[in-house]
């Protein structure tokens, strides 16, 4: 192909670019965000020294906006396609790239591992002993509580196809069953912590039995009462639980009957160590660790036996379940109970970790990002889900750290009140490129020949 | 008997592993199926064969626990020969079941569906087929062995551990769906997803699962729905060679005339929710009142057709 002739077909391309569509497309979105912005943005309301409400026009900051609505509409029709198309392809093949991972397995575990065990080392190498008190604490243990969670959830969720909005609740009734226990009758943690598990269990099976016969949304809204419930409970019940005011002198955890203080008994001085907070850190950060291996563990066993295949076929059809004689009562009662076991057990850690909880710690937002963990790292996938979890509250750590932009924004402008803004544009991103997840792949838990992944649009996502 | 001296069609007396009785079941004002009654004969295939809307899906799905009769008696007896007093006096018990011998009497239409499959015995398919597309052939048919593999696994407890008693299990599980997916041609593809089978495998898949679960009545809605003449041919050789080599009953629902008529050995055809005939293919083909019902006849003729019934 000559010059001549590229160029008469680029010509061509944008000759054939409607821009009078583009133009009118645009003009409607920039009509609106204008429809839109004048309740919101146009006045800015304040009170004068009489208390009279004073309105400050802003017509500037609309005219801004409508003008971003308009170019930026206008240049997405122009070079959007492209750019989704890249994105599309990088996601694709980012996916592609994942997915045989899953191949190595053992390797990848093995690696992660180690590096998991070496993480508060580094930190210290890397930040020194003051500057890891965030990255193990903020950092490393606050995201594995939070991978912990989600693998927690991804047995209801993501194996057995339950919805379930209220998955907080569990990992209230855990740290408040951990609270309650060591103030009241002065219990270990070490034996509150099986028994949150225990009492969580008890209450995934006490939520399971009303909700058995529901499916999909109806599912989905009773399972968010129930959180709600407990919640309003905790808050209500103030002789119990002293209300919204939280329970506070929890125990710490002790390293076999070591606290972590700087007494004579205390960890530091029985092996001889100069006292320091990171003692504490790390011994958290290796329990919690240690839990959510645990968990992953239990996990990837209770999938390759029948009450694990059980889930998964109780989520791909209940109905054919039942024609096989699978019990799906049971199945899906065991499926509550496990996951809301590891959410218990998480809830326990996280009350001995603070040491002080309140019913502000298990909202309904809460249930949202574990759940969006799930829903991000693909259904049913263990490591995605680890993946998640790792950039979303990674993610929402960073923006503490840019502290910076103020120099850019000004003084009054904090990153992390963009936190929501963020998650909603990373799951809007999602949607549109990986709408099954990171890894959307499952594995099979059964191999007769040649172990081959089963792509995502296959596998159903259970109808609650 | 007195079912076979109302059954002229009927060759010598079969003896019923299945007898349905004064089966009704209602939808609020709409009668699905109106008083009926008829047996499978145990060992033999037996067809229920009727034009469209005529309570066939509906029969099944109360002989598989997925409906609630409004009201009749579904006896099914199993390990041995069909004992009138015995079900006369389960019937008259509160219990849903008795041990009789290896088998049992079970009266289905006490038992939920999962139970009915479990403990009965009784294996279904479905009109559009409900395999774990999501998951491997091979998985299909073990998460079919979910019952005895879950006791084996010590209700997961033994398999949390990697009981050995519980590693052999699962092998003899899948020897199992091995023997099976042998029997209709689908080893190589064990480890493929099951959704990803032409429509043909993916329907014997279907009955070879349901298999799995040991059944002693199968229960196949349309079979042979979408099927080629070869496919079809594979199916008639498939259910005869599991009614002759495993002694399973099979039920089938099925408007495929050359598969009916080719291996059924005995046809139960309903119209409008009730019996209008009940015998052996060949008497099943000339009976007059089938042939109305199916071809449609002059309007004198369905008068004579309709006498015919009422008397």
């Amino acid at each position: 192909m000559s010059e001549g002739e590229a160029k008469t077909v680029a010509s061509d391309e944008k000759a054939s670019f409607n821009w009078l569509g583009a133009l009118r497309d645009a003009g409607f979105l920039a009509l609106f965000t204008l429809g839109l912005s004048f309740p919101i943005l146009a006045f800015r309301t304040r009170q004068d020294l009489w208390h009279g409400l004073v309105l400050d026009p802003r017509w500037d900051l609309v005219a801004t906006v409508v003008a971003i609505a308009f170019f930026g509409r206008l240049s997405w029709l122009v070079v959007g396609g492209r750019v989704s198309r890249s994105v599309q392809s990088f996601a694709t093949q980012a996916g592609k790239v994942l997915a045989p991972l899953q191949n190595y397995t053992a390797t990848f575990r093995l690696v992660g591992l180690i590096w998991l065990i070496a993480y508060p080392f580094l930190a210290v190498l890397i930040a020194g002993p003051g500057g890891a008190l965030k990255w193990i604490d903020n950092f490393g243990i606050q995201i594995l509580i939070y991978v912990m969670l989600g693998w927690g959830l991804n047995i209801v969720v993501g194996l057995a196809g339950l919805l379930d909005l209220g998955y907080v609740a569990f990992y209230a009734v855990g740290a408040y069953s951990t609270a309650l226990l060591s103030t009241y009758f002065g219990l270990s943690f070490w034996l509150c912590l099986p028994l949150a598990g225990i009492f969580a269990a008890f209450w995934g099976i006490l939520l399971g039995f009303p909700v058995l016969r529901l499916r999909g949304d109806y599912l989905a809204i009773v399972t968010l009462a129930f959180g709600e419930i407990i919640r309003l409970v905790l808050i209500n019940w103030v002789e119990l639980t002293n209300g919204a005011a939280g329970i506070s002198g929890i125990p710490r955890p002790t390293f076999f009957g070591l606290p972590f203080n700087a007494s004579d008994e205390g960890f530091a001085a029985f092996f001889g160590l100069e006292f320091t907070p990171l003692h504490r850190l790390f011994f958290l950060f290796y329990l919690i660790l240690a839990l959510a291996i645990l968990t992953n563990w239990v996990t990837i066993r209770l999938r390759r036996l029948p009450i694990g295949r059980a889930w998964e076929a109780l989520r791909e059809d209940d109905i054919a379940c039942r024609s096989l004689g699978i019990d799906t009562v049971t199945t899906k009662l065991t499926a509550f109970s496990i996951g809301a076991m590891f959410g218990g057990i998480a809830g326990a850690f996280f009350a001995a970790r603070l040491g002080f909880i309140s019913p502000k710690s298990f909202e309904f937002m809460e249930s949202a990002v574990i759940l969006s963990i799930v829903v991000l790292g693909g259904m049913g996938s263990q490591i995605g889900v680890a993946i998640a979890a790792v950039a979303m509250i990674g993610g929402t750590e960073l923006l503490r750290e840019l502290g910076w932009l103020k120099s850019i924004f000004g003084a009054g402008f904090d990153p992390t009140q963009y936190r929501m803004l963020l998650f909603g544009m990373a799951m809007v991103g999602m949607m549109v490129w990986r709408p099954r997840g990171l890894i959307s792949k499952r594995e099979p838990s059964l191999v007769l020949h040649e172990k081959r992944a089963i792509g995502g649009d296959l596998v159903k996502e259970g109808q609650g | 008997m007195v079912q076979t001296a109302m059954n002229p069609g009927m060759g010598p007396a079969l003896e019923p592993i299945l007898r349905v009785e004064h089966l009704t079941m209602r939808f609020g004002g709409l009668v699905a199926v109106n008083d009926l009654s008829f047996d499978v004969a145990r060992g033999q295939i037996t067809a229920l064969i009727g034009p469209n809307g005529a309570g066939k899906t509906t029969v099944f799905n109360c002989i598989t626990g997925f409906y609630k009769p409004t009201s009749g008696r579904i006896a099914l007896v199993s390990g041995g020969p069909q004992s009138d007093p015995a079900v006369a006096e389960l019937t008259d018990s509160p219990g849903r079941s008795q041990r009789i011998g290896r088998g049992g009497a079970y009266l289905l239409e006490r038992m939920a569906d999962s139970e009915i499959a479990a403990k009965a015995k009784v294996a279904r398919t479905f009109q559009n087929i409900r395999l774990f597309t999501g998951m491997t052939v091979l998985e299909n048919l073990i998460v079919a062995q979910h019952n005895w593999l879950n006791r084996a696994s010590g209700y997961s407890l033994l398999g949390l551990v990697g009981a050995k008693s519980f590693r052999e299990a699962e092998a003899k599980a899948v020897e199992i769906a091995v023997a099976w997916l042998d029997c209709i041609g689908l080893k190589g593809r064990a480890d493929d997803p099951a959704g990803a089978l032409p429509y043909g495998d993916q329907r014997r898949l279907e009955i070879v699962r349901a298999m799995c679960t040991g059944p002693v009545l199968l229960c196949l809605d349309e079979p042979a729905a979408g099927l080629n003449p070869r496919e079809s041919a594979e199916l008639n050789e498939l259910l005869l060679s599991i009614r002759d080599s495993n002694g399973t009953s099979l039920l089938l629902i099925e408007h495929d005339m050359s598969v009916v008529m080719e291996i059924s050995d005995h046809i139960v055809v309903l119209e409008y929710g009730k019996k209008i005939s009940d015998g052996t293919p060949d008497y099943i083909k000339n009976d007059p009142k089938v042939i109305a019902a199916y071809l449609g006849v002059e309007d004198e003729e369905v008068d004579e057709a309709e006498a015919e019934i009422e008397g």
